[in-house]
């Protein structure tokens, strides 16, 4: 028998089934579809050339470069710090494990102004590289900063549970056959990480990719230099320019649906490989 | 008599092959700190140093002006209607779909994320497409007089969009590791559906509950990107706390802008807080119930 819903003695499935789906569609599925009705009047060229025009294609550039560059250096340090908190024990660390989830709380546009002042010329941080030649506030590499900041507790959060999970006795084995520390953990420990990091470094990189709040203080907004992909739809939007906009919109959804496919290919084979394990 | 007493210490230590050099692990701490340090305690500790830099008066008199209060209403606002509505929605969205099994559920659960992939800044442009003057609704609206783009309405509905997952996905997985047995149980003993859950279902999710709760505030409270699309930017009436920095930093008034948003890094801290709290509770709860 093929059915919609396997018999169950608990009530309410139709209320909050319904509810729901009325909720889901009212604020999500139809205001996202408008996005795509509201690209299809226009024709496919003019679609095409709304969204390939050259200032356009720099905002992908700096868009995606920073995005992946920031995700790749979360990647390697969110590894590093995931493995401090979980293996080591140092004064302070409930603190550290607990602040690491800031960038998930602290609303971005106190972000963007805070690591402005810092990496200006003259902040905090910003002087030390200022006589070197390297400016960081409003130019790409702020972009980078801004986007690092954003996706620092992806990987940290899920890389960490994973590796709390490793049993000792895969490393004991691997001790016991003689590997030093390097090789067991490259041979076993990373490999057991690897979809987890990865798992984390897409989800920072898609995060990184729509974000807004936070790069727009650091980035400096030059257009074809430092303007970001979202600031487009904006600038396009002040400008009455709506269909512009919506094409620009439906580019970034396409992009955030697929990544959103990769994130979920990849947890299934996190799952998948942590039953194995 | 001879000694009975076990020895109270719980693990004689054991020196464990599986453990890296004195100066490796030192070398990693420091890495990690130095890191976090450039990246996440310096800019949270500037937030609080700019804000205090001219004095208690000037801070003061930032968050207290009659902007900076309109916009702590109208944040406030939108949060209190945002977030019980997604309240209802997450519990609502985990009992049918933790509870029960139907066709399509992993979609479902896909769609209910949508929200986290979609750029703050498409998030508040397809309210702009539907209730803005060119939008679907726009002429209709126009002719009611009734404003919802770059007015409250349309930023509630922008704070809504972009808080949607945050209970549901806190509230699936620890309903769906529960199972449905109690519930089954409290069928057979006739309780109602309303009892079943305020009797059997709520007290066992509480906490993950409040914790989805407390994140999905913060977010409606320091929601930027989508909010910036939908406002219009009028000071004293459409301006939400993060606005209001951005109003504030974009006139050069660093010193007020950052009185402000150390409102919003305090909400941040206290969130961070809350949330461990919750989670050192959710272990010992789940230690309880192991045992």
């Amino acid at each position: 028998m093929y059915t919609f819903k396997q018999h169950s003695v608990l009530p309410g499935f139709n209320l909050a089934l319904g509810f729901t789906l009325l909720y889901l569609s009212l604020i999500v599925l139809i205001p996202l579809s408008a996005a795509f009705v509201r690209t299809a009047a226009l024709t496919w060229p003019e679609f095409w050339n709304a969204v390939t025009t050259p200032r356009v294609i720099a905002s992908y550039r700096l868009t995606f470069g920073a995005s992946f560059a920031a995700a790749l250096v979360n990647a390697v340090f969110g590894l590093l710090v995931a493995w401090v908190l979980v293996r080591y024990r140092f004064p302070g660390k409930k603190l550290v494990d607990a602040l690491v989830d800031l960038p998930f709380a602290l609303p971005t546009a106190v972000a963007g102004i805070a690591l402005t002042a810092l990496y200006a010329g003259n902040g905090w941080v910003g002087q030390y590289f200022e006589p070197l030649g390297i400016k960081i506030a409003f130019t790409p590499i702020g972009v980078f900063v801004a986007l690092t900041f954003i996706g620092l507790p992806f990987v940290v959060r899920t890389v960490q549970p994973v590796l709390e999970d490793i049993e000792s006795e895969l490393e004991e084995a691997a001790a016991t056959l003689g590997a030093n520390r390097l090789q067991t953990f490259l041979r076993v420990i990373f490999p057991t990480l690897l979809p987890a990091l990865m798992t984390g470094f897409a989800l920072a990189f898609a995060r990184a990719i729509g974000e807004y709040g936070s790069v727009i203080f650091i980035a400096g907004n030059m257009p074809m230099v430092s303007e970001i992909t979202p600031l487009l739809i904006i600038t396009k939007l002040e400008q009455y320019d709506y269909a512009g906009a919506t094409a620009l919109a439906v580019v970034m959804l396409v992009i955030s649906f697929v990544m959103l496919l990769i994130i979920n290919l990849l947890q299934w084979w996190s799952r998948r490989r942590s039953a194995l394990a | 008599m001879t000694a009975i007493a076990l020895p109270v210490s719980p693990l004689a230590h054991r020196a464990r092959p599986t453990e890296e050099p004195v100066w490796v692990r030192w070398t990693l701490i420091g890495l990690a700190f130095t890191f976090l340090t450039l990246f996440l305690f310096v800019p949270l500790i500037s937030v609080f140093y700019e804000a205090l830099k001219k004095g208690w008066e000037v801070y003061i008199a930032a968050i207290t002006e009659p902007d900076a209060v309109s916009a702590i209403q109208l944040t406030l606002t939108a949060a209190a209607i945002a977030v019980p509505l997604n309240l209802i929605f997450g519990i609502a969205a985990a009992w049918a779909i933790a509870k029960f099994e139907f066709l399509g559920k992993n979609l479902l659960t896909t769609l209910i994320d949508l929200p986290f992939s979609v750029s703050p800044v498409v998030s508040g442009l397809i309210y702009v497409l539907i209730f803005g003057l060119q939008g679907w609704l726009g002429p209709w609206l126009a002719e009611h007089d009734i404003k919802v783009i770059f007015a409250v309405p349309g930023i509630v509905l922008a704070t809504i969009f972009v808080t949607v997952p945050f209970i549901a996905r806190e509230l699936i997985p620890l309903m769906q590791s529960q199972g449905t047995e109690e519930e089954e149980a409290a069928v057979v003993l006739g309780a109602n559906g309303w009892q079943i859950f305020f009797r059997v279902t709520l007290p066992n999710v509480k906490w993950g509950l409040l914790y989805g709760t407390i994140l999905c505030n913060a977010r409606a409270m320091g929601e930027f990107g989508a909010v910036s699309v939908v406002s219009g930017h009028i000071r004293g009436s459409t301006n939400t706390l993060p606005l209001h920095v951005e109003i504030l930093y974009n006139e050069y008034n660093f010193a007020a802008a950052f009185a402000v948003a150390s409102l919003l890094a305090m909400l941040a801290l206290v969130t961070l807080a809350l949330k461990t709290i919750i989670e050192s509770k959710n272990i010992q709860n789940d230690k309880g119930k192991n045992r």
